[in-house]
């Protein structure tokens, strides 16, 4: 039981990168845009958290400094699809291996150094409770920020006036447009708010989760948390649901190996891919509720003067 | 001044994002002997010896040991010697241009730090028979060049003991990046020293195929102390695994450099790598023009291996106990695969008093008893 508890809290802090990282995608995704540079976007962002924390000593500052440097890549990012209409999927591209061999170049001089050692996370005293203590109280602050920025998100996308309005661009930007909504203004924010969350998401990666830096450290999971978006249909709860299984599957393996049970540890290694992918499909296998839920402009530029 | 360096990050990551720059490949950083211009003129021109690095020199692990050995010898040697480096070289073909480089640039001396440059190694060897090659880890030497490597598995034997005396769960956790010998061989004297002094110990082991991969490997740590471990312990080159343990509260043996400043309370002592003793011997028979390839399989008695940097909350007579067992090894006393030793499926690797032979040590493809599970289909 204690172990079942410790590989639950366990999977919900492998998790909640992808889970960061998937909100901001899922937020600008239903606005009609494609940004497939979220792993270079999180890991530029980590190479800037890294270095702030390493140099000032400050949590908050590097948390800070990856968002930061997420939301500029979004920018420019922005700047070519939005105001020069370029091919989204093609500069999503671009800006993933531009932050990949960037953050490569920035973090020459931090690869091999260490952060000072951070003491228990969590609330004193309750995350020391038999079971619920590591699986609910004993996390990061991030943790929780996570869980609470998912249904923060789900609440507005389907409860407020600019949640309909976010989906609408998203829907059809020429309605919006006609209505007087600035397409390229919601979408702009969209796409920064994404940005922000992954470089928040690259920054856990970088300062709090592994805490050091290495050359492509976050290992393809701005890839992973793009699948997960399309395959949890841009339902919020959905991409919870599938960053956390994500991460429980990836602790999964380990915790085979340590009981020792027979399997190619590369076999293992490619379980929570094929994992999560086949839950998801199967929870959304309905093709006319893909279609329902999938943003209806994604991935076409919307020029308001053409 | 802070606020200058964080700005110029900021400045040198929006250049880097404007001109799209790739990574460029390192130059070797020269380290010229200041004194060499200040004191008297030197007889004879100075040595030029190069390092090749496999990652980042960093402040803990692998390479950090390599260089402050280079470190050590340039001190030793003073001006009769200038020393280089490339850092972060990539196993394979990149490798064998820097090591062309290095030759071509009149290194009469060259350290190749890593198993993957053996190849590359013996081929400029080839193309340079002036220059001397050491190759570190590998099997393959030639006329001009020689290998060393070091016993790790004693510094771990003394680590199993501590771990053995301290632990409270009796369940002991192990990171190993790829199940080859020379990983084997530490797990299995760690197991060994741990049941020497606790026959109750258990050792469960997580591979996470890779030497350097920091998320991974603080997974596996995470995912041992789930398991009941409550002292871990790695072969992979970061600092992860001991800064998982000093978070969750438990404790942790580091390897290849003392990582207490990753786990100040965490960190029981550390196996450490200690090169500075035979770069500088080797530099000097290349001075002396007496050096001859070699086959090094130094150990604690050269100075190689260490058991050090033991953390508070270690008990004054466990301490002196580790220590006498490192003595005994040192010494030539004691070896830690002397039998009795039985293989974890029951059968028998040695009989009682029998010690394995070096050339046993070089094929070990089993667990001993007291780990957990069986040793995966090697290959790295």
């Amino acid at each position: 039981m204690e172990t079942a508890a410790t590989l639950v809290a366990a999977s919900i802090a492998a998790g909640t990168p992808m889970l960061l990282a998937a909100i901001g995608i899922l937020v600008h995704e239903r606005s009609g845009v494609v940004n497939l540079g979220v792993e270079g976007m999180m890991l530029t962002a980590a190479v800037a958290a890294f270095a702030v924390t390493h140099d000032s000593g400050s949590h908050m500052l590097g948390f800070a400094a990856g968002m930061l440097a997420g939301a500029l890549l979004a920018a420019v990012f922005a700047f070519f699809a939005l105001v020069l209409h370029a091919n989204q999927y093609a500069t999503g591209l671009a800006i993933a291996l531009l932050g990949a061999g960037a953050s490569a170049f920035i973090g020459l001089p931090y690869s091999g150094q260490g952060l000072p050692a951070r003491g228990a996370d969590g609330i004193a005293g309750l995350r020391d409770l038999p079971i619920a203590g590591p699986v609910l109280f004993g996390h990061h602050p991030l943790v929780y920020v996570a869980l609470l920025l998912v249904l923060a998100v789900a609440w507005l996308l389907f409860r407020t006036r600019a949640g309909l309005v976010l989906r609408a661009v998203g829907e059809s930007p020429e309605s919006a447009h006609a209505i007087g909504i600035s397409v390229r203004g919601v979408r702009l924010a969209a796409l920064l708010f994404g940005g922000a969350c992954a470089g928040l998401a690259g920054a856990y990666l970088a300062t709090v989760y592994t805490p050091l830096w290495a050359e492509n450290m976050t290992a393809g999971r701005g890839w992973i948390a793009l699948a997960l978006v399309v395959f949890a249909t841009w339902r919020p709860l959905r991409v919870l649901v599938g960053a956390y299984l994500f991460g429980g599957v990836t602790m999964l393996q380990l915790y085979l190996q340590g009981v020792g049970v027979q399997a190619p540890s590369q076999l293992m290694s490619m379980a929570p891919y094929l994992a999560t992918i086949v839950v998801l499909a199967l929870i959304s296998r309905n093709p006319r509720w893909i279609r329902l839920n999938m943003p209806a402009s994604l991935g076409k530029p919307f020029n308001p003067g053409a | 001044m802070q606020i200058l360096r964080w700005t110029a990050v900021a400045a040198v990551s929006m250049l880097a994002v404007a001109c799209g720059r790739q990574e460029p490949p390192a130059p070797p950083k020269a380290e010229p002997k200041a004194e060499a211009k200040a004191g008297p003129p030197a007889k004879a021109e100075p040595l030029k010896v190069g390092f090749v690095y496999v990652s980042p020199i960093g402040d803990a692990g692998w390479t950090t040991q390599h260089n402050r050995g280079r470190e050590q010898m340039q001190a030793a040697l003073g001006d009769k010697v200038t020393t280089s480096f490339v850092e972060k070289v990539p196993e394979g073909a990149d490798a064998e241009r820097v090591i062309r480089d290095l030759a071509a640039q009149g290194h009469k001396l060259i350290f190749t730090t890593s198993f993957g440059f053996m190849n590359p190694t013996i081929k400029v060897a080839e193309e340079f028979p002036d220059v001397k090659f050491e190759h570190a880890t590998g099997y393959k030497s030639a006329a001009n060049v020689g290998t060393y490597n070091a016993r790790f598995y004693e510094g771990r034997y003394a680590a199993g003991v501590l771990a053995g005396r301290m632990t409270r769960t009796n369940t002991l956790g192990y990171v190993g990046a790829f199940p080859i010998p020379e990983v084997l061989q530490g797990i299995n004297a760690f197991t060994l020293g741990a049941r020497s002094v606790n026959p109750k110990a258990q050792v469960r082991v997580i591979w996470v195929n890779s030497w350097y991969d920091p998320g991974k490997e603080r997974d596996a740590a995470n995912a041992l102390i789930g398991q009941g471990a409550d002292i871990v312990t790695h072969h992979t080159d970061s600092s992860a695994v001991v800064a998982t343990a000093e978070e969750k509260g438990k404790m942790a043996i580091a390897y290849h450099s003392d990582m207490s400043r990753f786990g100040p309370k965490a960190q029981l002592a550390a196996v450490t790598h200690h090169w500075g003793e035979y770069y500088t011997k080797t530099a000097q028979s290349v001075l002396d023009g007496n050096w001859k390839p070699s086959n090094i399989w130094g150990g604690m008695k050269d100075g190689m291996i260490k058991i050090e940097a033991f953390g508070e909350s270690v008990p004054k007579d466990v301490v002196e106990l580790v220590e006498a067992r490192a003595a005994a090894i040192k010494a030539g006393e004691f070896h830690p695969f002397t039998g009795p030793i039985a293989g974890n499926d029951g059968r028998e690797i040695a009989a009682k008093g029998v010690i394995l032979t070096d050339e046993q040590l070089g094929k070990m493809d089993f667990y001993v008893q007291g780990v957990v599970g069986k040793v995966p289909a090697a290959g790295t």
